[in-house]
């Protein structure tokens, strides 16, 4: 984290430390941190909390409000659009506080370890919207190991119309990995897509499988 | 127009933010008053006027959280000399460094917030004014004068 402090610029002219015979210590940022984030947790005004995880998918990017996981995406390597995202639709409150997500990142190792069936803690399903809110809550009752079609979600969703709406919704799963939205294939047996890439949910499917 | 994530301002501006309370306090007392600025600053954050400067606005925080340390620390007079070791002149980065915030603990307090609100905090000195309560023309006076006392204080060693 240290490489994200970086030195203050001189938006205002003409002051500066230069001015200044000798100079201060340097700030000891991270522990100064690591402090904030207790204190605005004790406070109620730890937002969003976000950590990276790295996994055989990738690194992700977990986010946390205090009602549980919200946000899993796949960009944890260049993580400022999601967060500029979260902090537009959530609030700006957004700290990163990787302790506070230390429990929901074990859980989604878990899942991609094969050792567990389900996500096993709280999830936040702010992110997901109407007609994508609906298609969520389908993706949560397919058992694990087993597929359903896009179609046949638009049937459970009772929209059976809705084939590419669904196909959208599941793209936009706010929670991929914990929402098993990579259990929806296509109906002619293509795996479809996938928003952590096609690759991913190939890889999830097969430790389904085997499991 | 939305805010930016708070972290980014964590890291854009936490580094000055600490230069301020260090200047105007004793490190683990620094350290208190910045915890104290970032914890206003976030509970403010979201309901802050979009045409804020930001870095201003939290030097201002950083200020008057540091002054509210010193006055809770009721047994100390305003610039005393805490006890702290004698600079290792052996160490002639580390010397010199705490050789400033020693010698900002010596000037007179109207000296120190002025040079340190407009050197180290980056507020020009209209700003400085209304903060201190003083007019511009009087900070910039104390701020000339508290730079002058520093370069008598720690001018040898420096030039």
């Amino acid at each position: 984290m240290p490489e994200r402090f970086d030195e203050p610029t001189r938006s205002l002219a003409e002051p500066g430390l230069d001015a200044l015979p000798g100079s201060l210590p340097a700030p000891p940022l991270d522990a100064l941190h690591a402090r904030l984030i207790e204190r605005a947790a004790a406070n109620d005004l730890l937002d969003v909390a976000y950590r990276r995880l790295d996994t055989g998918l990738g690194t992700l990017l977990l986010a946390a409000t205090p009602a549980g996981l919200v946000s899993v995406t796949f960009d944890g390597d260049d993580p400022d659009a999601t967060l500029e995202r979260l902090a537009a639709t959530l609030s700006p409150r957004v700290l990163e506080a990787p302790a506070r997500l230390d429990d929901a990142a074990r859980a989604l190792e878990r899942l991609i370890g094969g050792s567990a069936r389900s996500f096993d803690g709280a999830l936040d399903l702010t992110l997901a919207h109407g007609f994508g809110r609906q298609v969520v809550e389908r993706l949560r009752e397919i058992p694990y190991g087993e597929t359903r079609s896009y179609a046949q979600v638009a049937q459970a969703v009772g929209s059976p119309k809705a084939v590419r709406a669904v196909g959208t919704a599941c793209r936009k799963n706010p929670l991929p990995i914990a929402v098993p939205c990579h259990r929806v294939v296509r109906s002619d047996g293509g795996i479809g897509q996938y928003a952590g890439g096609v690759e991913a949910k190939r890889l999830l499917l097969t430790i389904e499988s085997a499991a | 127009m939305t805010r930016a994530p708070f972290d980014s301002i964590v890291a854009q501006h936490g580094a000055r933010v600490w230069r301020v309370c260090r200047a105007l306090l004793d490190e683990p007392d620094a350290d208190d008053a910045w915890s104290d600025t970032f914890l206003a600053a976030l509970e403010a954050y979201p309901g802050l006027a979009h045409d804020t400067s930001i870095e201003g606005w939290l030097v201002t925080i950083a200020h008057r959280k540091a002054i509210d340390v010193l006055r809770r620390r009721s047994g100390l007079t305003i610039g005393d000399v805490p006890d702290r070791p004698a600079p290792d002149s052996t160490v002639p980065g580390r010397a010199r460094d705490l050789d400033l915030a020693r010698a900002l603990a010596q000037l007179p307090q109207r000296q120190r917030e002025t040079v340190v609100l407009h050197h180290l905090g980056g507020l020009p000195f209209t700003e400085v004014a209304a903060v201190v309560g003083s007019s511009a023309d009087a900070a910039r006076r104390a701020s000339s004068d508290g730079v002058r006392r520093l370069r008598e204080l720690l001018g040898e060693r420096d030039a």
